[in-house]
């Protein structure tokens, strides 16, 4: 599979699925239940080191790596939020790390959830995709270094 | 009621296709046209420099900066325009009286703050200990939200120089019993200083009955601009203390060999102060004299009475701040659900509510919660506004259990 192809496809799937609601009640309640799909992280990892800054709720974000591929686990206490991070990871997680460190996330726009993008809004998406782009370009760098 | 309404241009909006229902008024209320029609004619016809100028446009201006002072003052029921400080608001006003007042304090002086603080009523006091040596003591908060009396007679010691709480909390609503705090400080000789920031909005307020030493508020909680407070503090207080910046207005003669310091208020306001502010306050005031305190009062009593009925009569919600006295805020949380969440779906429905540790951490780490989901009622709400509230914190209820 081509580079973005697998990112592409992953979101179109993911699109298919939000069009079925019409109303904002069903989007999130939706986005509340994927996140309670989202895999249990670490224990050891639910500390300040790896919680991302600047949001309301406590996220912490574990980065994984498994055969060249890159994943994450992730966890919020906030139900929101933890669903916008499991669609980010539904989409992100296991792919190669230079395909996350650069990944178009342009279909966010197209959920209907941009409130939740704004740069300025804390808990937003903005701050986990940083973060995740963070990690994934640091396992690239090891990788090419090693 | 309508009446009331129709003056605040912003109340007239759809938020995510709904009609705005505004109950963040703690953090800031919003604005009558009377205030924003003040402050755009004195742009438009008056902007000049004050205090600087012959001409006539800095003689107008000056005028009016001026008889907003005396507006105040008398709002307030201050003896003398010279104890109203202009400021950039409540957490200027006490930074104001942390460095200047504080920088008398010796090591093992102590200061006296509640758990209930806002951080601005928290974070000058300790930057002044830090500076001075002096320690900070925390008067506890018991369960319903209301301040360990007890705890409180207790700290009050020989060491004490100021005692420094709120007046009204802007996360629980407590009023807290300051006549009583005033009067068992004064007896031991200390000055107190409160934080009406969210006091102001909601009841009269006179310094003089209340013989407080000083008092802090902000403009834009009180129907006014942003960027603009006072601080009030008693004449022979703030005579005794230095400067706090200093630069063009504060001074009387400056030379290389000593400069000497305008006379009370100019003293304590360096640079050339927020005129537009001072003009807009002076309207907000003119305003709620026009409402009257007594339909204010009743009115948010009535708010905070029905919300706190109707909020409660949802399964899972709990009110946060259960005090005897309190003013129109009501924070609750839903089951372990998270504020933020919450939130989030009552704006869904056009509601606008604060959400997360409104600044008190101290008190969020007492109560062991991570923060509340607060909505503050202001006079122009309505019983219908809480009924949406109420359909949508039962909403967010069946979606978030
Ligand atoms: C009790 C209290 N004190 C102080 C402040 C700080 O006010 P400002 O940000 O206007 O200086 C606030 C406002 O959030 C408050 O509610």
């Amino acid at each position: 599979m081509s580079q973005s192809d697998r990112i592409d496809q992953r979101a179109a799937v993911l699109l298919d699925e939000f069009a079925m609601f019409d109303d904002w009640v069903d989007r999130y309640q939706y986005v509340i239940d994927l996140g309670k799909e989202l895999t249990a992280m670490d224990d050891a990892y639910r500390t300040d080191a790896f919680k991302i800054q600047g949001c309301q709720s406590q996220v912490w974000l574990q980065p994984c790596e498994e055969d060249g591929l890159v994943y994450f686990k992730a966890d919020s206490d906030a139900q929101i939020t933890k669903g916008l991070i499991a669609i980010l990871l539904r989409i992100l997680n296991h792919t190669p790390a230079r395909e996350v460190a650069q990944s178009d996330l342009s279909f966010l726009d197209s959920l209907e959830l941009k409130e939740h993008l704004s740069p300025t809004r804390k808990n937003g998406l903005d701050a986990m995709i940083r973060q995740i782009r963070l990690y994934a370009a640091a396992i690239e760098a090891k990788a090419i270094s090693t | 009621m309508e009446q009331v309404r129709k003056d605040f241009p912003a109340l007239h909006q759809t938020v995510n296709g709904r009609p705005l229902v505004y109950l963040d008024n703690a953090a800031t209320a919003q604005k009558p046209e009377a205030v924003i029609e003040a402050i755009r004619s004195y742009y438009l016809n008056d902007n000049s420099n004050v205090h600087r100028g012959v001409h006539t446009l800095s003689q107008r201006a000056t005028d009016a900066f001026e008889a907003a002072r005396v507006k105040i003052a008398g709002f307030i029921g201050a003896n003398s325009p010279r104890e109203v400080i202009f400021t950039k608001g409540t957490t200027e006003s006490i930074n104001l009286v942390a460095y200047s007042f504080g920088g008398s304090l010796s090591a093992g002086d102590e200061i006296l703050v509640s758990e209930m603080e806002h951080h601005s009523n928290i974070v000058p006091w300790q930057l002044a200990c830090e500076r001075t040596g002096a320690v900070l003591r925390v008067i506890p908060v018991l369960n319903e939200g209301e301040l360990d009396w007890e705890a409180f007679l207790a700290l009050l010691s020989k060491k004490t120089r100021l005692v420094a709480v709120t007046h009204v909390s802007n996360s629980l609503g407590t009023i807290n019993p300051v006549r009583e705090i005033i009067s068992e400080a004064h007896q031991r000789g200390i000055p107190v200083l409160l934080d009406g920031a969210q006091a102001l909005p909601h009841s009269t307020v006179n310094v003089s009955e209340l013989d407080v030493d000083f008092y802090c508020f902000s403009s834009h909680k009180m129907f006014g601009p942003t960027g603009f407070g006072v601080l009030f503090g008693r004449e022979r207080l703030l005579d005794a203390m230095p400067p706090y910046q200093g630069g063009g207005d504060m001074i009387e003669i400056v030379d290389f060999s000593g400069t000497t310091y305008n006379s009370l208020p100019h003293k304590f306001e360096a640079g050339t102060p927020h005129i537009a502010g001072a003009i807009g306050l002076a309207a907000a005031l003119d305003y709620v004299n026009y409402v009257g305190f007594e339909f204010i009062e009743n009115q948010e009593k009535d708010l905070l009475l029905y919300a706190t009925q109707r909020l409660m009569s949802i399964d899972g919600v709990r009110i946060v701040g259960e005090a005897k006295q309190k003013a129109a805020v009501v924070s609750f949380l839903i089951g372990s659900s998270h504020p933020y969440d919450v939130g989030t779906i009552l704006d869904k429905f056009g509601i606008a509510v604060r959400t997360g540790h409104h600044c008190t951490q101290p008190l969020m780490k007492r109560l062991g919660i991570p923060g509340t989901v607060r909505a503050s009622f202001s006079f122009y709400n309505t019983r219908s506004e809480i009924d949406q509230l109420e359909t949508a914190v039962r909403q967010a209820a069946s979606m978030l259990q």
